[in-house]
């Protein structure tokens, strides 16, 4: 130990006898022999085709005037391909599990001795949740996330954070938090976990507290559903698609201005500071593996995603049969749940099964719409399968869902405000636990929940009530 | 005349220079090596690191991506190592936390073998870190990544010249298409058993004012931790005032690291 000590009087002592800049001139010399060391052993011969063609396209994709244009156009284009392209296997799916499976199944249970409550709970409850997320969640992720993995590889996301930097800085928060929320978009709790790239902490919570304006992969289902079942549908049926994907993207853009005002708000009140400024490299356009990337991308994000929701939506199911199922006072507690929520929900233009769906669902976004679904189905009627001409009703997808939530009360403000309040409630209980962890304090955690949930709460009525006002009911 | 424009010579191809690689994933267990992987961001770390593991840890083309040290664990010819994915960093110097995590690793963590991945597009900048980590540890291989990118930007790399003039071994891989793998198994092995006797040249980036005083205090960091691979270095570390390094030393740290380098 002696030795020790002595050691670091001696370094104490010859410290002194050092200039003040000997740290800078140690990098300058190192500095000077990497340069030295890569020019007698790296040559460039011939023209430069691909940094120029790179550079070209920087132009455009980080312009000044044309880089958010084309930001907004590319991401458009993601969404609008999405759509499309998750149409149709949708309803195939549905038609599968939901139309065939299911009423097979439920059959054969009875069949071989189950007792009715069991084959309820088990098929009505468990299976039927679970088929509705797979077919509700797997087409649109098996486009959206390949697409967004294509232009992560590419290396689009730096020029994302670049075109917003400017953005983000005049709302008090870091440029890189443009990165932490486009990983939100795939989930929530990992763009909350990306946000350990910005040092300093106070921009780091800004990113933590707003990553749940993010929409996360949980909650474009919905979004998507909704703006093609009513949004889409009040265009003609060649346009349907367009007005879609732009209702979408409206709400992801709205979700982004949430973000920076509330990032502005948290920066000039609990979190007051300077924005710190940082050197983002730009890496070079690298051509995507496509084989590869889809490969990952299916594996790593759309199955992986797609357990989870299907892991919540086993208990979900049981627990949405049992309350549709299980009676007080001569109705169900589903029942009793959403005649209490009504009110509320109807200040807020929405409906009480939307309002208990989203209490159900909060270990995961991913469950809200097939739960929904299925308090509308056992609330209204009887079970799906066994009703007369209910099988016609999962034929196609859309527009029969259209009939089957229109028969429960829905209107278009119902779907529009859905939609807002899927943007803007609290994070599922994943996030809120990655949050906790990464924090560290029930306060910060508390406020990220209560935040959203405050805004969503006076977004959906202040919409509610101009629509109702403006409609003259 | 490079090596990229020969006709692979017979040694390439031998039977004797292949190494068999099974890749174990995150199955850990005892380990017979440990390998750091380190380099500037968005190099392709987590592409070289998902090629030895068969792990799928998520690559993208951003700078910052890896937030946490990632491991993993694969096996050449029966032996077993362990690598550690370090966060990116463009220098060992600083004192932002994926710096300080990446020089703590090379100090503390004692790898067998560092794995420093460079962008064989920009050597000059990789060349920055990688003469920061021969200060620490000369047991280092070099791996010359996205070297299909270079060659498409008319870039001519002497990689046997780096080698010579660096002492260590120099691979050229382009991980993202498993080219160089069997030669980036190989220097690995090699380096880490001790086949190969590496003539690390410790780089002499030393202002003159500064050569008398690291050396008189190496020169007592060597008397007391005879074991001290780089005493050169912890001194420059003492000199500047590192918190971390003094810390490690009246705790004893040092000591410690003797017995298990026993």
């Amino acid at each position: 130990m002696s030795n020790a000590s002595d050691i670091l009087r001696e370094a104490e002592e010859l410290r002194w006898q050092l200039g003040p800049h000997f740290q800078d001139e140690i990098a300058g010399e190192v500095s000077r022999e990497a340069s030295a060391l890569a020019a007698r052993h790296v040559q460039a011969k011939g023209d430069n085709a691909r940094v120029g063609w790179q550079r070209r396209l920087d132009l455009v994709l980080t312009g000044r005037w044309t880089g958010i244009p084309a930001m907004a156009l590319l991401f458009a284009l993601v969404l609008w391909i999405t759509i499309e392209g998750a149409n149709v296997p949708s309803g195939m799916l549905a038609s599968v599990l939901v139309d065939t499976i299911h009423p097979w199944l439920k059959a054969h249970a009875l069949a071989i001795g189950f007792w009715p409550w069991l084959a309820g709970f088990l098929i009505d409850g468990m299976y039927l949740s679970c088929a509705w997320v797979v077919s509700v969640m797997l087409p649109p992720m098996a486009i959206f996330f390949p697409l967004f993995t294509l232009l992560e590889d590419f290396g689009y996301l730096p020029r994302v954070a670049f075109n917003l930097d400017r953005i983000f800085q005049k709302a008090g928060a870091h440029g890189k938090q443009a990165l932490t929320m486009t990983m939100g978009l795939g989930c929530n709790a990992a763009g909350v976990v990306a946000t350990r790239i910005i040092d300093s902490p106070r921009e780091r919570l800004i990113a933590i507290l707003t990553n749940n304006f993010s929409l996360c992969n949980g909650r474009w289902p919905t979004q998507i559903l909704m703006a093609t079942v009513f949004v889409g549908a009040l265009a003609p049926p060649a346009f349907s698609g367009f007005v879609a994907a732009g209702a979408v993207f409206f709400v992801a853009v709205l979700g982004f201005a949430c973000a920076l005002g509330a990032s502005w708000l948290l920066s000039r009140t609990v979190l007051k500071g300077e924005a710190s400024s940082f050197s983002l490299e730009l890496p070079p356009y690298r051509p995507p593996n496509i084989l590869r990337t889809l490969y990952t991308s299916l594996l790593d994000r759309t199955l992986f995603v797609l357990w989870r929701a299907v892991v919540f939506a086993l208990p979900a199911g049981a627990v949405i049969w049992l309350i549709a199922n299980v009676n007080a006072d001569g109705h169900s507690i589903a029942w009793w749940m959403v005649a209490g929520l009504d009110p509320l929900a109807w200040v807020m233009g929405l409906t009480g099964v939307i309002l208990v769906a989203y209490i159900v669902a909060i270990p995961a976004n991913e469950i809200v719409v097939p739960t929904i679904l299925m308090l509308t189905v056992l609330l209204t009627g009887s079970s799906v399968a066994d009703a007369p001409g209910a099988g016609v009703m999962f034929e196609t997808e859309d527009h029969i869902l259209h009939g089957l939530l229109t028969g429960a009360g829905w209107t278009t403000l119902t779907a529009v405000c859905l939609m807002l309040f899927s943007l803007l409630h609290n994070p599922c209980s994943t996030t809120l636990y990655t949050i906790y962890k990464e924090t560290g304090s029930w306060r910060w955690t508390f406020l990220s929940a209560a935040m959203p949930l405050a805004l969503g709460f006076v977004a959906c009525s202040a919409v509610a009530f101009v629509w109702r006002a403006l409609a003259g009911s | 005349m490079t090596m990229s424009d020969c006709p692979p010579s017979t040694c390439e191809t031998c039977v004797a220079n292949k190494a068999e690689l099974r890749r174990l994933g995150l199955k850990l267990g005892r380990w017979d090596y440990v390998v750091a992987l380190a380099g500037n961001p968005n190099v392709g770390k987590s592409t070289v690191f998902n090629l030895l593991t068969g792990l799928r840890q998520h690559t993208g083309n951003w700078p910052g991506k890896t937030v946490t040290r990632a491991e993993g664990a694969f096996d050449i010819d029966g032996k077993r190592y362990k690598v550690v994915d370090l966060p990116g960093t463009y220098s060992l110097l600083g004192t932002t936390p994926d710096e300080e995590v990446a020089r703590e690793f090379l100090l503390f963590g004692r790898p067998d073998v560092t794995l420093v991945i460079a962008d064989a597009t920009c050597l000059e900048r990789n060349f920055t870190l990688l003469l920061q980590i021969l200060q620490i540890t000369g047991r280092v291989v070099l791996c010359l990544n996205l070297i299909d990118e270079a060659r498409a930007r008319g870039l001519d790399i002497d990689a046997r010249g780096l080698a010579r003039e660096l002492g260590i071994p120099v691979v050229v891989t382009a991980a993202r298409r498993s080219e160089g793998l069997d030669e980036l198994l190989v220097a690995l092995r090699d380096v880490a058993t001790g086949v190969v006797k590496l003539r690390p040249r410790t780089p002499e980036a030393m202002p003159q004012e500064l050569r008398d005083p690291v050396a008189k205090l190496s020169r007592r960091l060597r008397a007391t931790y005879p074991h001290l691979e780089n005493p050169e270095w912890i001194a420059l570390r003492l000199l500047e005032g590192d918190p971390r390094v003094a810390a490690a030393l009246e705790k004893g740290e040092f000591d410690r690291l003797r017995t298990a380098a026993a």
